[in-house]
């Protein structure tokens, strides 16, 4: 006897394996890809808002909010159906579903930035204005530096949250972890209780690691001030 | 903003380079949506060869001003709200249980409560909506209102948890000092001044918790994203899925704005008079922080980023 027969319904995760752990990496993929592009994306913006130029300041904010008020779904929506319209097509949704979610998740990693270069203390600006650094070379060599290690733990929260907006992709073409999911307990009428808890366990891992290097790095950083 | 202490006051030169950029800038934008509207205007030639006009052909926009459409939208409209009210309701009343049995003296429910909290943060919520909706077959309404009353809840707990932890540690032996149970010191002492604390976080939380309310789209539930985009669309069929897109954006857009401009004004006017210090450098001294509170802006996508999240394990949020 198989030793996972003992949780009952288990056999609707194994028997599909391959969809399954095909969905886990897809999902992961998923996270990663518009991470990075939220990363970048979200640096620009943040940089944006926070810079002498207003019309920059002006363009960024608007962005921020514009996005940050719109639900996931929508974004996604227009991804799915009227990207594709205007003529930004690739075969596949698994490109513009990154596209949304970069989109969607991009102004929440400028706002943490942004929190993180507010909690350095005037002072360190002030002393380097005051020593004769200009706007780029206070923010590169003193406040940068500094406003790194406080930006990190809310920013991996924002990847928490990318994780599991990333199942809103699933509900539309993407064949991630969430689809997969729904897929085998549309079929396995019998074993819908394993098998969302085990979707839940493979989201879970991915989460909970992360929140938990968030709270280690959050106790260094607030050893180190 | 001539007191932003992370550059000078502009001079004439600077001034006169800030304008040429600003310039530059607003001329790039303006040839991004230039392009944009054009590909939106372009009349489309399908495969068989009939031409749909462009996007912004008025043909493409008589609907609005069908009396059915917006009589739709409303209904919609007052779905969404409907259910992210209810929600809300049973989010803030998990939140604060959830928070007393974390905080908890004994073990046995501290723990427990713990794990289970992590469990409900670290899942998507629409996995939760899928799972209430397959396996407590309430229909889609309840779906969407208990998973996200759980889950909210269960971030309301930790964002309340994190307040009681950032109390002075005063308060709490003043309140055991003057002969209150310990109980009582939480359910008086502690936690009004933590909710209060903290009332700005929940209340950005809940209008995530509107924004989220499209996920039933999703699992059926007919709210303002599925009644524009799927029954509209169906109804109009999909020469209209722009316009529809639109309006239910801007439907979306106002709501939002309106309920975050509510928060800020929450959130100033709350002020501090909770007695939680901020530590040197976060809020108060910050940069650009005009007062030393959590940062509402900052803190719709992740609750405790600067302020009082710091030092206390920062509440995780959501957006």
């Amino acid at each position: 006897m198989n030793p996972l027969d003992v949780i009952p319904g288990l056999d609707a995760v194994t028997d599909n394996w391959p969809r399954f752990w095909s969905g886990f990496v897809t999902t992961l993929q998923l996270m990663l890809l518009s991470g990075v592009g939220a990363l970048v994306i979200g640096f620009v913006v943040a940089a944006m808002r926070i810079s002498p130029v207003a019309s920059f300041r002006a363009f960024a904010t608007v962005y921020t909010e514009a996005l940050r008020n719109t639900p996931l779904t929508l974004v996604l929506f227009f991804c799915a159906f009227v990207l594709p319209y205007l003529g930004v097509d690739f075969g596949s949704y698994f490109p513009l579903a990154i596209i949304g979610l970069t989109a969607y998740t991009s102004p929440f990693v400028a706002e943490a930035i942004r929190s993180g270069i507010n909690g350095v203390p005037v002072g360190q600006a002030e002393a380097a204005r005051s020593i004769g650094l200009g706007f780029g070379q206070t923010l590169g060599n003193v406040i940068l530096p500094q406003a790194v290690r406080m930006v990190v733990p809310p920013l991996i929260n924002v990847f928490i949250a990318l994780t599991k907006n990333t199942s809103v992709a699933g509900a539309f073409f993407v064949a991630d972890l969430f689809s997969a999911g729904r897929y085998i307990a549309n079929d396995r009428g019998d074993a819908v209780v394993t098998t969302l808890l085990a979707v839940a366990v493979f989201y879970l891992v991915v989460t909970v690691t992360l929140g938990r290097v968030a709270a280690v790095v959050e106790q260094r950083v607030a050893a180190l001030r | 903003m001539s007191t932003n202490v992370l550059y000078d006051a502009p001079g004439p030169v600077a001034r006169r380079n800030s304008r040429i950029i600003s310039v530059v800038g607003v001329v790039l934008v303006l040839a991004l949506l230039g392009y944009v509207a054009y590909l939106l205007g372009r009349p489309r030639v399908s495969a068989n060869g009939a031409v749909t006009p462009g996007v912004l052909d008025g043909s493409r926009w008589d609907i609005l001003g069908d009396l059915a459409l917006w009589r739709a939208i409303g209904r919609g409209w007052v779905a969404t709200l409907r259910a992210a009210a209810i929600a809300s309701v049973l989010a803030v009343v998990i939140g604060v249980l959830f928070s007393f049995l974390r905080t908890a003296r004994s073990r046995w429910v501290r723990v427990p409560t713990t794990v289970v909290l992590e469990f409900f943060r670290g899942m998507p919520v629409l996995l939760m909506m899928l799972f209430i909706l397959l396996v407590f077959s309430t229909g889609a309404f309840w779906a969407v209102v208990a998973a996200l009353a759980v889950y909210n809840g269960a971030l309301i707990g930790e964002a309340l948890r994190a307040g009681i932890a950032s109390l002075p540690k005063g308060q709490r032996e003043a309140g055991l000092a003057i002969g209150l149970t310990p109980t009582s010191t939480r359910f008086l002492i502690e936690f009004p001044q933590a909710f209060r604390q903290m009332l700005p976080i929940i209340l950005a939380q809940l209008v995530v918790l509107l924004k989220d309310t499209s996920l039933g789209y999703i699992v059926g539930y007919v709210e303002l994203t599925r009644e524009g985009l799927n029954r509209l669309g169906t109804y109009y069929g999909s020469r209209y899925t722009f316009t529809l897109f639109a309006v239910v954006l801007v439907v979306y857009l106002a709501t939002n704005l309106v309920l975050s401009h509510v928060v800020r004004v929450v959130d100033r006017r709350t002020g501090r008079r909770g007695v939680v210090r901020t530590k040197g450098g976060l809020g108060g001294t910050g940069l650009l922080a005009r007062a030393g509170r959590p940062n509402v802006a900052s803190t719709t996508g992740e609750a405790g980023g600067a302020g009082v999240g710091a030092g206390v394990g920062g509440a995780a949020g959501d957006h």
